[in-house]
């Protein structure tokens, strides 16, 4: 019942870390701009997601309290 | 058993929060907000439950509808304003989650003024005149 939520938590996990070893290893290179770039690539994408939930919270929120 | 499977998510994040705090804290704060918004999500459709059936037995006492309509909106802006509110207290930002706290209270005290106003007026008139 929660399996869709679970994968979902997962995946941006798995996203946070592989953009902190994309960042490591950029930076071990001294490409410190390219790495503050991924950092901020893999923040917008993880927040399209969140934010996509959250507009869903606020609609059910919506039909369930208003819509009477 | 569906507060097992509640919990087990509320742990499986945390512990990945955790993990990913030391990496990159924005990411964290992020996953954290989602958990919040999933489990506020389940809860809603529980929510739902009550409110049908409230709704069904003031349809059966002859409640006026408007008083369960501005019932039912108050609750819904403590839901949002609570939520929000703890979302920013979350990442340390304790004044703008009391900003949204006030504002929560603002609105629910406009809600409530037509109910007041009723009071007032059916109190005036049992008083002789």
């Amino acid at each position: 019942m929660l399996d869709n939520e679970i994968n979902q938590i997962f995946f941006i996990a798995g996203v946070g870390i592989l953009t902190a070893v994309i960042h490591n290893v950029l930076k071990q290179f001294g490409k410190e701009e390219f790495a503050s770039w991924a950092t901020l690539t893999g923040v917008v994408v993880i927040m399209i997601t969140v934010v996509s939930y959250v507009s869903d919270l606020f609609e059910k929120v919506r039909n369930v309290f208003l819509s009477h | 058993m569906e507060i097992i499977q509640i919990v087990g998510l509320g742990l499986a994040a945390t512990i990945l929060i955790v993990v990913l705090k030391g990496q990159s804290p924005q990411i964290a704060f992020l996953l954290s907000l989602l958990v919040g918004v999933f489990i506020f999500i389940f809860l809603l459709d529980k929510i739902g439950l009550v409110i049908g059936l409230l709704e069904k037995l003031s349809v059966q006492a002859g409640v006026e509808l408007i008083f369960l309509q501005t019932i039912l909106k108050i609750i819904g802006i403590a839901y949002i304003a609570e939520f929000g509110a703890q979302i920013a207290k979350d990442s340390g930002e304790n004044s703008i989650a009391s900003k949204i706290e006030l504002a929560g209270k603002v609105l629910i005290l406009v809600l409530a003024l037509p109910i007041v106003q009723r009071v007032i007026e059916v109190v005036l008139n049992l008083l002789p005149a």
